[in-house]
Formats: C-alpha cells, structure tokens, sequence
C-alpha cells in the first residue's frame, strides 16, 4: 500500500523481494545498496540469524528522485526464504506494492523455487491479493554456478503468465538493478492508475 | 485489502498538532507516527540524530510480530508495548486499525504521564484517521494519474 504525503510532497511504495532460501534476496539488497549513491539509500537493516540467514526481513529505503515534484521513496524488503519462517513472510507481505520473486537457477533448487512461489501465492491469496493483479517480476538468479538450468526451462516452471523477467548474478550485480527498475516502473504505472 | 494512503495538507497539520501537544504535555523526548506498513507518518521532538526510517521499519516489524503472536494465543491485538531503557524508555500504542503511535522518553517523564497523553491523544488521532480514510476513497490520488511513461524513465535515468 503505498502512502502519498501532499504535505512534504513523497510518495512511498513498499517492494518485496521473495523466494526460496539461499536464493540471493538479501544479496541483490546488499548490492542494491554499495551501488547507490549515498543521498539516495538510508541504512540497511537486516534481522538475521548468527549464521547470516535473514530471520524476519531485510530493509532497505531509497529515494529515486522526484516525479512531478514528489519526492519517490521505495521501501525494499526480503523475506526469510526458510519453509519454517511463514508465519514472518505474511507479515512482511502486509501492504506490498511490488513483488520480485528471486529464483534459485541451481537444479538441485527447482522443487524448493516451486514450492516458494505457491507459498507466495497463497500468502497473497491470505490477505486478498492476487499475484497475477500486483506489479511483479521474477529473476532467475545464479546464472554463474555449473549446475544453473536453461533459462526457457526456468521460465517455463516458473513463470507461466510471462511477466517481465531477468537472469542475474546477485553477487556481482548482473540484472540486479534491471530487475529492481523493472518492478519499481510497473508500481508507478499502477499508482497513475490510480488504483 | 487496504486502501492506499493519502495525507493531505490539511489532515497533516492537524496530526502534527497532535503530535506536536502530546510531546509537550507528557514531556517527552519524541513522538512518533507511524503506519503500520513501516512508513513514516508525523515525528514531533527531538528527532534531529535519530534514523526515523529505520525506527518506522523497526517499529511496524515489532507490532507485526506481537500481532501475529497475538493472534496464536487467541487475543485480538497487543495494543500497547513498552520497553525499558537505561536512558530511554519506548512506549508503543495502536491507533485504530492502521497508526501507531511510539513514544520516546527519559527520566523528565513517567510511565503514568506518558501512558494518560497517549489516551487523550489516541482519541483524537482516531478522529483524523477517519477523516483521512474517508478521503482516501473519495479521491484517490489524482497527480500521479498525470505522470506520463517520460517521467516514469526519466526516474532511472542514472540508475
Ligand atoms: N554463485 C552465486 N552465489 C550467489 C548468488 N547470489 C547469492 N549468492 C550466494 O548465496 C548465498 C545466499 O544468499 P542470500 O542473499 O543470503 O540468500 P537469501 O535468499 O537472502 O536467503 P534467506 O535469507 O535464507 O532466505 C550467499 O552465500 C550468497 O553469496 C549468485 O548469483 N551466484
Ligand atoms: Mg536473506
């Protein structure tokens, strides 16, 4: 749900980084973050356990500039990725505007990408949101490693009503503002709606 | 699904008024409003070395997971948390359904204070946000229906 201030002229729009664990969320906000200028990022949070798994979420605020005088902030947010953090997942999903589902490319991780993206499906469902009716796009992350599969494969089981989708290498940045931008564009054209 | 938010110049002063009074009357050291998605609403204080948009992140984390924790044990909400500091002490209430109101306050205030200006001013903040919801569903947002796809680009240009 994204908030409009005609006082100090800002719009705010919350976007949510999902998927399957280990996958690379709190990755692409890591470098997200050392590639912005520092005018334009607030402070990182990241709530995670001892071994650098995320525990609640991630957080990452952003200025991109102004539209029409208003000042455009994007919140940016992981989820947990681990099957036992659910109940945390639909708490950060709460008032998202934009969904980015990050794909594990590795084959090994194909069920575990099924299964997060019907969990992200259904924890939307939860709270009366459709994801087919929310900006969203999907990254396939990893290209890098051996074991990565085809992209067409990728895009066939995981993204069957084709919306805009990117490959990445989280860990040096490939896609990762691409897909970032990708996102960010298609909440605005949903607020010039005028939802 | 909730409606978007809109706050308007009028409505914000208002809020700020509020804010602005209950800082005062409960001798506090800061006053926050904030939605219950993490953003931003009003601060009144002392906020000049404060990082206000973690506090908001922080603190909408905080009441979703003693929401959700609520909701295990059976009860409806936790609608009101307070923490202890050395120095500092947070004092954190729900304002209807959406807001949440965080305190900041040292050894000038009390608990007792802080917890009777919330009550008067929650009243209040009640009453606004009604006003502003109204509203929200009445307009929407008109400027952004003029944006075009130029300005949506140019956003990114040195991205
Ligand atoms: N080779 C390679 N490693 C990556 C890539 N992206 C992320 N990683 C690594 O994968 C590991 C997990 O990345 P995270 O970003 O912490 O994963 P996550 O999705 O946030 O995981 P959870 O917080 O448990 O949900 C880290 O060691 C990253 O360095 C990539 O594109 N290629
Ligand atoms: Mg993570």
């Amino acid at each position: 749900m994204s908030f409009i201030n005609y006082s100090s002229r800002e719009i705010n729009c919350k976007i949510v980084y999902y998927g399957p664990g280990l996958c690379g969320k709190t990755t692409n906000l890591q470098y997200i973050y050392a590639k912005t200028n520092p005018e334009a990022k607030g402070k990182m949070i990241s709530l995670e356990t001892e071994t650098e798994r995320t525990l609640f979420f991630d957080f990452l605020p952003l200025s991109l500039g102004e539209i029409r005088g208003f000042k455009t902030r994007f919140h940016l947010y992981t989820v947990p990725g681990q099957v036992f953090y659910d109940a945390s997942r639909k708490l950060i999903l709460k008032g998202v505007d934009g969904v980015v589902f990050v794909a594990d490319s590795q084959v090994e991780r194909m069920d575990a990408n099924v299964e997060s993206l019907e969990n992200l499906r259904d924890n939307l469902r939860e709270q009366g949101y459709d994801l087919d009716k929310l900006p969203y796009v999907v990254q396939y992350n990893k290209r890098d490693l051996p074991t990565a599969v085809d992209a067409d494969y990728l895009r066939q089981a995981l993204n069957p009503t084709r919306v805009p989708d990117y490959e990445a290498v989280a860990t040096t940045g490939i896609g990762v503002f691409d897909t970032l931008k990708a996102v960010a564009k298609q909440v605005l054209i949903e607020l010039k709606r005028g939802r | 699904m909730n409606s978007q938010m809109v706050l308007y110049e009028e409505e914000y002063n208002l809020v700020v008024g509020i804010c602005d009074a209950l800082h005062r009357d409960a001798s506090a050291k800061a006053v926050f409003l904030v939605d219950k998605n993490g953003q931003l609403l009003a601060a009144s204080g002392e906020t000049g070395d404060l990082d206000t948009t973690s506090l908001a992140s922080l603190t909408a984390g905080n009441i979703a997971a003693t929401g959700g924790l609520a909701q295990l044990l059976g009860e409806k909400e936790f609608a009101i948390q307070f923490h202890e500091g050395e120095r500092d002490n947070v004092h954190i209430s729900l304002v209807g359904q959406r807001v949440i109101l965080v305190i900041i306050f040292d050894q000038r205030s009390s608990l007792g204070l802080v917890r009777l200006r919330v009550k008067k001013a929650s009243v209040e903040l009640a009453g606004v946000f009604e006003t502003i919801n109204a509203k929200a569903q009445e307009h929407g947002s008109t400027v952004f229906s003029e944006i075009t796809d130029d300005d949506i680009d140019n956003l990114f240009g040195d991205m």
